[in-house]
């Protein structure tokens, strides 16, 4: 168990290297001049040197990477060039508010989405199945703002029963609180439900095939029973490992969900970094969030490995 | 869609031509009999017909401000009522379905070649090449596409050009994995040894023996990539880093009126949402049909 988890940690360790390396490039090498990029072609060249020296991008390249990246593991993350304040306040903040909306999205997506997943399982290949599995994955397909503005069409404009911004007025108790939240989280909940459906649904039906189920059914086990202790125990607990690695595409979802609802968390923070060019709030914004997507991928990885030992095994040797 | 129909193609090749050719055939008859390639092809259909002949189809000049009919409902006049400048919505979603039509196929097919060449070279060779181009493809896959986009058009400036370029680079790594699998399992078989005691060099047994023997992993591949490219690339217009913002486009619509939805203002952003939602639906079906084919 050790081996692997250190073989494991290993890799994650140098993706996330190779992952500063992408980011420090989009960010900083591609644009050519950081300065002229932000300042735009109009700009006065000695006011575009001055930004430069003053961003520490007239520096050579190797310089600036090691710097950005000693300071960013030292939890210095530099000025914001449109907010004028640290990085890391923006960034706390919002990460706390994501947080927060993607809790509640998952808590309503993993048992519904687990309960779709079974259900088609359990009617293989029939209407039931076809439309739990097309329909979720059709959804998962269309773009979050095409949902979330249907989403908004219907229940905030036509039914009116959800309000249409994702923030409850100040000082609002939790329940309203996730009144406003609820469409937001709704949106996620389409985008997601489709895929751990699918997951859930293959897992089941390989536990329904397998020989230990046969003999379960055979040896005149009622059908519930054998459902309960020898399917669903096979076939949930590695899904939900799965599930774990959802997170890049609700990171992803984020962006836009929260730009529609105009909601403060990280994924808004992300779209208004790229919109004012503030090229240091938007490099470390980035990096976090393919930090977050690498934890979340190893905790899965781990659970999953815990969960089933086969892969643990095959993996040391 | 050549597949194996090289007039040398060796002896050795475990497919022969004709055996392929009738497969081929079998699979585009379960095609055709496909309740879900049939709709898939029948929503895509009408939007690259709107994207080919769009502007000889709309009703109005998707362009014409009528100032004094801004943001009127739908009527017989406008069947989709008209914009905040007084535009003929049903016009623009009809000619907006080229925006997403040019950019979204040309930034597949990079990828889709991209990622097919390095998919057969990291499972061919495998070892330290393979090693380190999968890191690379962790990598990347660890951002979410939207934020690489945002960072590249940021860092290079919005244009066509660009987001075909890094949507495909992205699509690279994906595809590569997909390919790299299908090779590891052919890279073994005998046609493969065979050629290479022929002492064919590799890159002759890589793109002429084994990648006509994959090529359904990528078809399949190409069009489920497809559907995810429309989604990139009306996601990026709807964020304002759309291809060019004078030309109609479904989600820069979209993102310039769902601020007077409130107001009740409904039409501007139902008809481009259902447009964008019905052609990645439609993708989507064709692409799980066309996958199913391969399967048996």
């Amino acid at each position: 168990m050790a081996r692997f988890l250190l073989k494991r940690l290993g890799l994650a360790t140098i993706t996330l290297f190779l992952l500063t390396i992408i980011v420090f490039f989009g960010a900083q090498v591609l644009p050519g001049n950081v300065a002229r990029r932000i300042l735009g072609g109009f700009a006065d060249q000695r006011a575009v040197d001055n930004l430069n020296h003053q961003l520490g991008t007239d520096r050579p390249l190797l310089t600036q990477y090691w710097d950005w990246i000693t300071s960013f593991f030292r939890g210095d993350l530099g000025l914001s060039l449109s907010y004028h304040v640290p990085v890391s306040s923006l960034i706390g903040n919002a990460l706390e508010h994501s947080l927060k909306l993607a809790a509640f999205a998952f808590i309503m997506v993993v048992p519904l989405a687990i309960f779709g997943g079974v259900v088609a399982a359990l009617k293989r290949d029939s209407i039931v199945d076809r439309v739990i599995t097309l329909a979720g994955l059709s959804l998962a397909v269309v773009p979050e703002f095409v949902t979330g503005i249907l989403l908004i069409l219907v229940f905030g404009l036509w039914l009116g029963i959800f309000p249409v911004s994702a923030n409850a007025p100040p000082g609002s108790d939790v329940l309203v609180q996730l009144k406003y939240l609820f469409l937001p989280a709704l949106t996620l909940v389409i985008l997601l439900f489709g895929y751990i459906a699918r997951i859930t649904r293959a897992g089941t039906i390989e536990a329904l095939d397998a020989d230990y189920t046969r003999t379960a059914v055979l040896k005149g086990m009622p059908r519930r029973t054998v459902i309960k202790r020898h399917v669903l125990r096979n076939s949930l607990l590695p899904t939900i490992a799965v599930v774990a690695t959802q997170t890049g595409y609700l990171i992803g979802g984020l962006v836009v969900i929260e730009t529609l609802f105009n909601y403060p968390g990280m994924g808004r923070l992300i779209f208004t970094a790229a919109s004012q060019k503030d090229f240091p709030l938007l490099e470390s914004a980035v990096l976090i969030v393919g930090i977050v997507y690498l934890v979340a991928t190893l905790l899965a990885d781990v659970a999953y490995s815990l969960l089933n030992p086969r892969i643990r095994y095959a993996t040391a040797e | 869609m050549t597949v194996a129909q090289d007039p040398a193609a060796p002896v050795a090749v475990p497919v022969q031509p004709d055996q392929a050719r009738i497969a081929r055939r079998e699979r585009l008859r379960l095609l055709g009999r496909s309740p879900t390639f049939l709709i898939g092809c029948l929503l895509a259909g009408i939007w690259v017909v709107c994207a080919l002949f769009g502007p000889l189809i709309a009703p109005h000049s998707p362009e014409f401000p009528d100032v004094l009919n801004k943001l009127v409902g739908p009527s017989g006049e406008h069947f989709f009522g008209t914009d905040r400048l007084g535009r003929d919505v049903l016009s623009r979603v009809i000619v907006g379905a080229r925006a997403v039509l040019i950019v979204a196929p040309l930034a597949t097919l990079l990828g889709t070649v991209l990622g097919t060449a390095l998919g057969l070279i990291t499972g061919y060779y495998r070892g330290i090449v393979d090693e380190v181009i999968m890191r690379v493809v962790d990598a990347v896959l660890a951002v979410p596409l939207i934020i690489i986009a945002l960072l590249a058009i940021v860092a290079l400036g919005p244009s066509r050009v660009t987001l075909i370029l890094v949507i495909g680079f992205v699509f690279a790594p994906i595809i590569a994995k997909t390919v790299r699998a299908a090779v590891l399992g052919e890279a073994q078989l005998e046609y493969v040894q065979a050629a290479r005691l022929r002492n064919e060099r590799s890159p002759y047994v890589m793109f002429a023996e084994i990648l006509p023997n994959v090529m359904g992993p990528v078809i399949v591949e190409f069009t489920v990539r497809l559907g995810y490219a429309i989604f990139a690339v009306a996601t990026l217009s709807f964020l304002g880093f759309g291809a060019d913002p004078s030309i109609p486009d479904w989600g820069q619509d979209i993102s310039q009126h769902y601020q007077f939805i409130s107001g009740g203002v409904w039409w501007p952003v139902l008809f481009p949402s259902l447009a964008i939602a019905t052609l990645i639906v439609g993708i989507n079906l064709i692409a799980d049909a066309i996958a199913a084919t391969f399967e048996r």
